[in-house]
């Protein structure tokens, strides 16, 4: 049975608006975390302003030992945390949780790799002028970053609707929960195709609004 | 005024150990512009960041102004080194940040009120002559521009010092000649002691009084810059000095000169005031003896004459010696021998 478009497009409005939630929830609370990782992963290396092996190491294992899971596999894994916290495992916010989860492992390492590329002349030099750790951090650290560190999120922004989708597979509505039932489930071509341009539109509409972003704050 | 005092810096890489700086002490005096030269491994760019303690000393004190700056707290140490300006090779300015911004930097570090650092950054931009580019951004610099905001960052907050790591090695020649002229000015105009480090003797010879030859991690040599060209003892100092000032004929040419002429060449130093009297000429006649100068300069440095010739003497042998007798007793006298070209 094909789906009647006339009724079937709320539906649709309705799943884009849950996926959008999802990736736009999961870059904020990931941001968060994942930009406060990253400097503390960067800050806390050999010879840097707050040197600290056992800080880096701990932090270092845990990013190597989440990040290549699967994320469905990893979904799945920690649904009983999930439920602890959410108290839930069906639905948006159930797939806010996990995503959050793996974009801040992800997004800790686009920031830290982002870090090492400012010369480090330009730390010793704020240094030298008797600035403090936390305020290099602050106002050197991350406006001599800012430009690529925003690329950095616009391709993990683009990563979080495949995950978006994946959970959708498994409960967490949107628009891959949809593509999966009607399009995959019901063979209905329409409704798979689409599925898929909104996504390309918004992944689009995500890259544009990077890259003019970087572009603004980019000084190099 | 910056003393260090028995001051050692051992670096551990995994296993080995690096000894960059070896019980070196030193003291630059108020007002002073005090250049560190070496070959690159030297030391000299550890023993600069000791000032500063960006680097830590294993031994020994560095005291600035009276007070061991080893011993402060984390706190006091970054007021101190407020009180502290640097500049660098790469110049490392702050891309993010305007020209403008930049200078105001160091300025919001101290504290200082929003409309007081308009003006102090304005007055700043006049002294290194940048006012039209205080909206622009580094990477909008040329070389030499750059190190003008460098120098006017290091100069906001109005330290007592300014260390310089190689401030010029990065620019060309003529630009060099500009920042070594701002950087002189910096220490006649506001009387701010400049301690800087560098490869390159002309920079020892154009702007500092006083110098310091570092080899291996050790200072070998250290005093007043005239005396050191004048009288150097270490013979890498004398390559320093061979490098600004070539004091003797190539072999080649000497070699040819002996094929033609007997008899010795001698090296004839002047300093001060017997650059001015005609020494060699009134000698000579007085001994009827004839002189030809083979090669030879007059150089001024730090204000004073520094004549170096290479002189040879025709006549009686017995004249020649009387000559070289009354030379030696006025100025500084030594023969030319072959291993020397």
């Amino acid at each position: 049975m094909k789906v009647d478009w006339m009724t079937f497009w709320p539906r649709i409005v309705e799943a884009t608006g849950e996926t959008l939630i999802m990736v736009v929830a999961t870059l904020i609370f990931g941001s968060i975390i994942g930009i406060s990782m990253g400097l503390l992963l960067f800050v806390t290396r050999d010879n840097n302003i707050l040197e600290n092996k056992w800080v880096f190491q701990a932090l270092n294992i845990l990013i190597n030992i989440i990040r290549p899971v699967p994320f469905i596999i990893f979904l799945v894994a920690i649904s009983q945390l999930t439920r602890l916290v959410v108290g839930t495992t069906i639905g948006t916010a159930a797939a806010i949780f996990p995503m959050t989860i793996v974009a801040s492992f992800s997004i800790a390492r686009v920031v830290e790799n982002n870090l090492v590329s400012i010369d480090p002349g330009v730390i010793e030099a704020a240094q030298a002028m008797g600035a403090s750790p936390l305020r290099i951090i602050f106002t050197i650290l991350i406006p001599e970053a800012l430009g690529p560190l925003i690329l950095g999120l616009t391709f993990i922004c683009v990563g979080l609707f495949d995950f978006s989708a994946v959970a959708g597979t498994v409960g967490g509505g949107g628009l891959g929960h949809i593509a999966m039932t009607y399009g995959y489930q019901r063979f209905d071509g329409s409704v798979m195709l689409v599925t898929v341009i909104i996504l390309i539109v918004m992944v689009q509409l995500a890259q544009w609004i990077g890259n003019t972003l970087s572009k603004k704050l980019m000084r190099r | 005024m910056i003393e260090f005092k028995h001051v050692s810096k051992t670096f551990y890489i995994g296993k080995s150990e690096v000894q960059a700086v070896k019980d070196v002490s030193l003291t630059i005096a108020q007002g002073d512009i005090f250049g560190i030269i070496g070959f690159s491994g030297a030391g000299k760019s550890t023993l600069l960041r000791l000032v500063n303690m960006l680097e830590r000393p294993t031994a020994g004190k560095v005291i600035i102004q009276g007070t061991d700056i080893s011993t402060l707290s984390p706190k006091k140490l970054r007021e101190e080194r407020q009180n502290i300006g640097m500049i660098f090779q790469n110049f490392n300015l702050f891309n993010s940040r305007t020209v403008a911004g930049n200078i105001a930097y160091p300025l919001k570090l101290a504290g200082m009120k929003k409309t007081q650092i308009t003006e102090r950054v304005q007055e700043l931009l006049q002294f290194v002559g940048l006012t039209d580019k205080a909206k622009h951004y580094p990477d909008q610099l040329s070389g030499g521009q750059k190190q003008r905001v460098g120098i006017a960052r290091a100069l906001a907050t109005s330290p007592d010092v300014l260390v310089c790591d190689e401030a010029t090695s990065a620019l060309d020649p003529e630009t060099t000649g500009d920042i070594l002229k701002l950087l002189k000015k910096v220490n006649q105009e506001l009387g701010i002691t400049i301690l800087l480090i560098t490869h390159e003797m002309h920079v020892i010879q154009s702007i500092c009084n006083k110098v310091a030859i570092m080899e291996d991690g050790a200072v070998i040599e250290s005093g007043p810059v005239f005396d050191t060209f004048t009288n150097p003892q270490h013979p890498t100092t004398r390559r320093f000095i061979g490098s600004v000032q070539q004091d003797l004929p190539s072999a080649h040419i000497l070699q040819e000169w002996r094929r033609h002429n007997e008899g010795s060449l001698y090296r004839v130093t002047f300093t001060g005031d017997t650059t001015n009297d005609p020494v060699l000429s009134s000698i000579t006649k007085k001994h009827n003896v004839d002189f030809n100068i083979v090669y030879g300069s007059v150089q001024e440095l730090q204000n004073k004459l520094f004549g170096n010739l290479i002189v040879s003497f025709t006549g009686q042998e017995t004249a020649i010696s009387r000559t070289l007798e009354a030379l030696n007793d006025i100025v500084t006298l030594e023969e030319v021998t072959d291993i020397e070209g």
